[in-house]
């Protein structure tokens, strides 16, 4: 009886359970990137080398942090579907995916913005951004396979075992990339790192950085209700929550 | 099942593998034909002079490589799925990863090991300095192992959709990175005069770890596909 | 505040193209991306919807189906 229950429960009870984060969730996440990114914007001191245009910073490093972040969140949620054949954990990375190749193009596009008035050109084959751009193409591939094939389960299956393929790529490919930049250097490789930062600065991309956490959070959030309630369809729960009064053929 | 057996079995599979492939000797040879026809295309793309092409032969040579890695990846699996062998493959008394690591190093000898022999006609054809020829030859020896065992886990995973062909590069190309980065470095360092020791030691560590690694992930895949 | 008037604020010193394009990019690109899985879950709705017609439909035909299996029992009895 609980053998039979358990998997039909599961989908239902995970997607209520993400209903009443949700909300906290992206509250927070709307509070919290708000308050950095005005605060960043308008109050935070300018920078004495770079200017104002330091001011990318509160979304750029956010943004790869979190992209990175959340590849490893995929590979793990791939781990727990192949090992445990949780199928919320395959839906996970039809969650995770999108979000991480959107945080990766953002880090992308605010990297290569943020460098035109600092290097003098729109792309400069820079460590980070390099393996920005590769991990963008890890994501892609991954989508791509997820939803190449005519059955949900297997491409989902597919899709687990090449993000665990990439996340052992991941540091190689990352290492390689550094070191391969620092072969071909020129002088720009500190211009993003610092040192140091003063408060003032720091405590703003502090919070971003957390804001950034929950923007993250919620986001994989909505696309996960979203992907049980397309696997889950058929069933009467999730009919009822899109507003559908299922009839089941009970009379 | 002890070991005998299933060496007896990857013994066997891997002679079938060999036979098969050699008779259908176009699917070994056209590979090879690709990467000298793009070999020859470069020095009518840029120019023939010694300065531009002996500076990108390491990485024209080992991008054609790459490329013709993807384009004799069909081979791997393609035709034991259609008619089901592998299904038998799975269903077989040994362990599914030590048969993968037959499909791959079989594989391997018929992709990456001419593919060495052929360099050194590459590297004339580009103008490639001597003194980097053995380097060169010394990467792609070290090097295409590993790209034989990562097109088997790209070849797994995509050997029931069929038209696997423009997703497989999305997938495997991205990971083929860091060895195009050591491989062009070890022979670099040779021309600038310095030792390619470090790279090659490091390109070869990365073999083993994906020799390691590759064939559990390749079983994994194929355990999906035939599902 | 780092600034004293509007103009210096979308001027940022000379940077204020590259700033607001980065932060106008990157809020558009979660925004589509919010807007994505709303759409999702309209479309998701819609789908439903149809599930409930057909399972009505299944409903309907096996209804039918069930009284005129019983109706020729009875006309044989």
């Amino acid at each position: 009886m609980w053998k039979w229950l358990h998997p039909y429960a599961k989908g239902e009870a995970t997607f209520r359970l993400l209903g009443a984060w949700l909300p906290w969730l992206s509250g927070l996440a709307l509070i919290l990137v708000s308050v950095g990114l005005v605060w960043g914007l308008f109050y935070a001191p300018p920078d004495y080398q770079q200017g104002d245009s330091y001011r990318i910073i509160f979304i750029h490093v956010p943004a790869a942090m979190f992209s990175m972040g959340a590849y490893t969140g995929m590979a793990i949620a791939a781990l727990i579907a192949l090992v445990w054949q949780i199928r919320t954990a395959e839906w996970a990375i039809a969650a995770i995916a999108p979000v991480g190749a959107v945080l990766t193009f953002v880090a992308l596009f605010t990297g290569a913005v943020w460098g035109k008035p600092m290097w003098g050109t729109w792309w400069e084959w820079d460590a980070r951004l390099t393996s920005e751009l590769i991990l963008l193409f890890l994501y892609i591939g991954v989508l791509a396979l997820y939803y190449a094939f005519n059955d949900a389960r297997t491409g989902a299956k597919a899709a687990a075992i090449l993000s665990l393929v990439g996340v052992v790529n991941v540091p190689i490919i990352h290492f390689s990339v550094y070191w391969w930049n620092s072969l071909h250097q020129g002088a720009t490789i500190t211009k993003f790192s610092k040192p140091s930062m003063p408060p003032e600065m720091l405590i703003p991309l502090l919070i971003s950085i957390a804001g950034f956490l929950f923007l993250t959070a919620a986001l994989i959030t909505q696309r996960l209700r979203n992907e049980i309630l397309k696997q889950e369809l058929h069933r009467p729960w999730a009919m009822q929550q899109l507003g559908v009064e299922a009839n089941n053929g009970v009379q | 099942m002890n070991n005998a057996s299933t060496w007896r079995i990857l013994k066997t599979l891997m002679r079938r593998d060999l036979a098969v492939a050699l008779r259908r000797r176009s699917d070994v040879i056209n590979p090879l034909l690709f990467v000298l026809i793009v070999v020859t295309l470069f020095p009518l793309a840029v120019g023939p002079g010694p300065d531009i092409l002996g500076r990108i032969a390491t990485g024209v040579i080992w991008v054609a490589a790459l490329l013709s890695a993807l384009l004799g990846s069909e081979r791997l699996f393609r035709d034991d799925f259609l008619d089901g062998s592998l299904e038998q493959m799975v269903l077989l008394p040994a362990p599914l990863p030590a048969l993968a690591l037959g499909k791959i190093v079989v594989h391997w000898l018929l992709s990456g090991l001419p593919l060495v022999i052929l360099a050194p006609l590459c590297a004339l054809l580009l103008k490639l300095p001597f003194e980097a020829w053995g380097t060169l030859m010394l990467t792609l020896l070290v090097g295409t192992p590993m790209l034989s065992a990562m097109t088997a886990v790209g070849a797994a995973l995509t050997v029931s959709l069929g038209r696997g062909g423009a997703l497989l590069s999305l997938l495997l190309l991205p990971l083929f990175i860091p060895l195009l980065i050591f491989a062009a470095a070890a022979v670099e360092s040779t021309l600038v005069g310095t030792s390619a020791y470090g790279q090659v030691v490091l390109l070869a560590g990365l073999m083993l770890l994906t020799l390691t690694l590759a064939p559990l992930a390749v079983a994994a895949a194929i355990r999906v596909s035939v599902n | 505040m780092a600034f004293n008037s509007w103009q210096e604020i979308i001027w940022m010193d000379g940077y204020g193209f590259y700033v607001w394009l980065s932060f106008g990019v990157s809020i558009l690109a979660v925004g589509l991306l919010v807007v994505h899985g709303l759409l999702t879950r309209k479309t998701l709705a819609r789908m439903a919807v149809q599930e409930q017609q057909r399972q009505q439909r299944l409903a309907r035909r096996k209804q039918q189906e069930r009284s005129r299996s019983k109706s020729t029992n009875d006309s044989t009895s």
